[in-house]
């Protein structure tokens, strides 16, 4: 994304295009991720409904792949995971590993 | 034509709303503000005027109220006097950063404490940097031809910044003087048909106000903010010379009182500048050569042009309702700036007055002149800024 300069903005910063957001990657602030153990996925979609931001993609209503473009690791879906016999479904990995 | 009548500050620019009819105000009262929203708030009642008008619990809500609405893309007043725009202080900085063409008359008065609830500059003076643009009224006719004026600067496409109106608490808001209205329909005309840029309640282009600017652009939105002040001064002319036309009253950045040839000078702002043009009449009828400035447009400050006027002068005392305890009066300090880059440039002496509603009788503007008289004798001055009116 190109940073413009003092004559190209808009006045009173006012954001024109809607949903501009997509573009900037929050994901980097990442420390801990989240991942996902099908095995134990019971498909509530209590991480979906509980994620802050838009990071649990779900397609004909089953949850699929974290989006972890914009994921910031917060732990919540984690927390909330009620998982399969005591097993959680998502777990929190240090980034890098 | 216009009509003539007897009106109190407060009344006219009561009367400028009315006929500007804006699309919603929101105001809290605070004396002396309160009975300029108050007859407002009346024309509300009696179905004189469409605007939506909102009581609010505090002025920052008040402003806060004036900035959602004029986001949404509607024509905004308010108004406010001393505490209630230190109150105001955090939202000043929003309104004027996010361009919101906000009008807001300012009831000049001081700040606590000690409590006191009279004419001063020491509120305006406080919103200096705030980025609204300041007109200064030394009467109430001024102070109506102001604020139909104020609507017309903000609101330019080229400018799109709030606008402070100011006038003496007390001395001007509740004082009746002659003045003239002007027709309804020519203020209508005037002031035209509220233009939005970037309206909120556009449903079919959706945008985001007020975001979160990290240091890789605020620097560069405040350098865009500062070029807008640029363009202000114009704007300010062209629309005094439209309104010379409906009203035959001349208006420029200040105004000048027997200064082409004078070589002493007071500067002076508001109501006070009346009485000192009358002692400058006797010290011309003495035969000494006395004039004065008084600015209108405080921000942008017209440096260049306020030193092109000054520049010939022997001696000038620029004169504070407003003190800035530690350093000079903030008018001196934006002249002394202004002749500052001139080689030869008049002596210059800051005086303070008038605080917390002190008259500025006759005889203060008399010691004055005398002492620039004075300094212009012995090319010497005792000390730069003083009390004067004060009792030992």
């Amino acid at each position: 994304m190109k940073i413009p300069g003092w004559k190209e903005l808009t006045p009173g910063a006012v954001i024109l295009q809607a949903g501009n957001a997509t573009e900037f990657k929050t994901g980097s602030w990442r420390s801990l991720k989240p991942k996902w153990k099908e095995e134990n996925c019971i498909q509530c979609l209590f991480c979906w409904i509980y994620c802050p931001d838009m990071s649990i993609k779900v397609k004909d209503g089953k949850r699929g792949e974290f989006d972890y473009d914009f994921c910031k690791g917060c732990g919540i879906c984690a927390l909330e995971c009620p998982g399969k016999k005591g097993k959680k479904a998502i777990v929190m990995e240090e980034e890098d590993k | 034509m216009g009509k003539i009548v007897a009106a109190t500050g407060n009344e006219a620019v009561a009367e400028a709303l009315r006929q500007i009819n804006p699309d919603v105000c929101a105001a809290y009262p605070i004396t002396p503000q309160t009975d300029m929203m108050q007859r407002f708030a009346s024309f509300v009642s009696d179905g004189k005027v469409d605007t939506e008008i909102m009581l609010v619990e505090s002025e920052h809500s008040a402003m806060s109220a004036c900035i959602g609405a004029s986001a949404g893309g509607g024509r905004v007043a308010t108004a406010t006097s001393g505490p209630g725009l230190a109150l105001m202080w955090e939202m000043l900085y929003v309104a004027s950063g996010m361009r919101l063409p906000i009008v807001m008359p300012v009831v000049n008065r001081s700040l606590s404490a000690p409590l006191n609830i009279h004419g001063d500059h020491s509120d305006a003076m406080g919103a200096r940097d705030s980025g609204w643009i300041q007109l200064w009224s030394e009467n109430a006719q001024e102070a109506y031809d102001n604020t139909i004026q104020a609507f017309r600067i903000g609101e330019h496409m080229d400018i799109r910044l709030p606008v402070m109106v100011c006038l003496d608490g007390f001395i001007i808001s509740h004082s009746i003087e002659r003045m003239e209205y002007l027709d309804d329909n020519v203020v209508k005309a005037f002031v035209r048909e509220y233009k939005s840029l970037n309206p909120l309640l556009d449903v079919e282009n959706p945008k985001s106000i007020g975001p979160l600017i990290l240091p890789d652009l605020y620097h560069e939105y405040k350098r865009a903010q500062h070029e807008v002040m640029t363009k202000v001064k114009d704007v300010v002319l062209d629309v005094a010379e439209d309104f010379k036309k409906i009203s035959g009253r001349s208006y420029g950045l200040f105004e000048t009182y027997r200064l082409d040839d004078a070589e002493i000078a007071v500067v002076i702002l508001n109501s006070a500048a009346g009485t000192a043009k009358d002692i400058v009449d006797e010290f011309r009828e003495k035969g000494i050569k006395a004039g004065l400035l008084k600015p209108r447009l405080f921000r942008p400050f017209p440096y260049e042009e306020v030193a092109h006027a000054l520049k010939n002068l022997k001696a000038v005392c620029i004169m504070d309702r407003a003190d800035s305890f530690g350093g000079y009066g903030p008018l001196f300090m934006e002249v002394s700036s202004a002749l500052y880059p001139l080689n030869d440039r008049p002596i210059m002496i800051n005086k303070i007055y008038g605080l917390g509603g002190r008259d500025f009788m006759p005889q203060h503007a008399e010691i004055v002149l005398d002492e620039l008289v004075e300094i212009v004798k012995t090319g010497k001055f005792k000390t730069i800024k003083e009390y004067i009116g004060v009792r030992e």
